[in-house]
């Protein structure tokens, strides 16, 4: 089947590039050098893959090369250098101990960015609705809460 | 059976109109199209292997026409391509349609929400999808264009089996049309899952219009029990025009449960859901009544 030709600003860079129409976004990233987006899953579920698209949180495995086609991808490693809200994210979950492996962290600190973003509040449940599609199978979930909810209570501050 | 999702085991052409009109050209020029909205749906059964023949894949959520919510003529009218996070924070949803509101926060996760779309949520046709009962009992109206022009059907219409609807191939759905409701309507949306963001095991939508103690109209959905949405019509008959109470309630959420006829499932057994189908109901008949400016229903 034909390739067709994309650009997708990735952290700030425009990327251009032919992809086949099957691949998804997920895969795009990867294939780019964006290694901090994990691919877990692959089927939606586990979240690790998540990215901001356009302005939302998104699973890029779910999502194909091609939607992204003129849009705007940010991947936690990319926010982490220019963005404070991510920054304090990823302080917070160092300091918290929310990582153990690390697999789930950089899905985990974009469902934390987008909740806080959109005026989530220092609540335990919105929180844990809001990283309902993430899972973590070493932390059990407290210390990443806790994470969040540091930092949407320095936010709302 | 082990399922390597790593794979999309099908190749296909990619299309991307800017236009319905240039949509609907395309879906009446090319064999085998199949529409991808948010593609949380569409996207994982075709990993999974399941059994779609499409070769060309025709991406609709760029057309900015179809990406709305409107209040008209006490219509509320929504695009097709809405994402369902633009639904569940909309105003207009949240003051006439707030238990479709409800419904979609109840869906899935936020970063699925933030590509799945309304008209993506009725065309997957899901028995278990969490947009149809509330679009059921609100009677909403579904507006399906193609090239030779547009028509109207009703929800329980659309949808026929799991997974099937009366789509033709070169028809689209392009507009999901509700009627406001009446003053003194109350209604009620509630799922069963096992964790939060799960597919639901049952789910209900419950919508009654009150005139002073009376429930005058009724409407009662139900998910996850049929091969597709259904209403309850014994039990919506058994209400109609009676004054409400407990006994009432109880009393329709019994109908309910002797009426459906669920399976087991991954998800839940039939025993299961018929005995939690008598309790959500009961449950929802009673915060529908309470919204609708009736007395509160004690036990």
């Amino acid at each position: 089947m034909s390739e067709i030709n994309i650009t997708v600003t990735v952290n700030g860079t425009k990327i251009n590039a032919n992809v086949k129409p099957e691949m998804n976004l997920l895969k795009f990233l990867r294939s780019q050098g964006f290694y901090d987006v994990k691919c877990g899953c692959e089927m939606g579920d586990c979240g690790t893959c998540t990215v901001i698209f356009n302005g939302s949180s998104v699973k890029s495995c779910i999502t194909l090369a091609a939607q992204a086609d003129g849009g705007t991808v940010w991947t936690n490693k990319g926010l982490g250098e220019v963005d404070e809200l991510t920054q304090k994210l990823q302080k917070a979950f160092v300091e918290h101990g929310s990582i153990q492996c690390g697999f789930c962290t950089p899905g985990m600190i974009i469902a934390g960015k987008a909740y806080i973003e959109k005026g989530g509040k220092p609540d335990r449940n919105e929180i844990k609705k809001a990283i309902s599609g993430n899972l973590c199978r070493c932390t059990g979930y407290k210390k990443i809460v806790d994470a969040i909810y540091d930092v949407a209570e320095q936010m709302s501050k | 059976m082990h399922v390597n999702t790593r794979i999309m085991p099908v190749e296909f052409e990619y299309l991307e109109p800017k236009t319905k009109a240039e949509a609907l050209e395309m879906l009446a020029k090319y064999d085998n199209v199949k529409v991808l909205a948010g593609g949380t749906d569409l996207i994982v059964k075709l990993k999974t292997g399941a059994d779609i023949k499409v070769d060309y894949m025709m991406n609709v959520k760029e057309i900015e026409e179809l990406n709305y919510i409107k209040l008209e003529d006490n219509l509320v009218k929504i695009g097709a391509v809405t994402p369902l996070s633009t639904i569940e924070n909309n105003e207009i949803i949240n003051k006439y349609l707030p238990i479709l509101s409800e419904a979609i926060k109840a869906m899935a996760a936020i970063a699925v929400r933030n590509m799945g779309t309304i008209g993506g949520n009725l065309c997957n046709s899901s028995p278990a999808g969490d947009t149809i009962p509330p679009l059921t009992v609100y009677d909403a109206k579904l507006i399906l264009a193609g090239k030779q022009g547009t028509k109207e059907v009703s929800v329980e219409e659309f949808i026929t089996g799991p997974g099937k609807n009366i789509l033709a191939q070169d028809e689209m759905l392009v507009e999901v049309v509700v009627p406001a409701p009446k003053e003194n309507t109350g209604a009620a949306f509630i799922k069963k899952t096992r964790v939060k963001a799960d597919i639901s095991k049952i789910n209900t939508a419950v919508l009654m219009e009150r005139v002073e103690d009376k429930c005058v109209n009724c409407r009662i959905a139900m998910g996850s029990v049929a091969a597709k949405v259904v209403r309850i019509l014994p039990a919506e008959e058994a209400v109609r025009g009676q004054k409400v109470d407990l006994n009432l309630c109880q009393k329709a959420a019994q109908i309910v449960s002797d009426e459906i006829k669920p399976i087991d499932d991954n998800r839940s057994t039939a025993e299961y859901r018929k005995e939690i189908a008598r309790v959500i109901v009961e449950d929802a008949m009673k915060i529908a009544w309470q919204r609708s400016g009736g007395e509160k229903i004690n036990d």
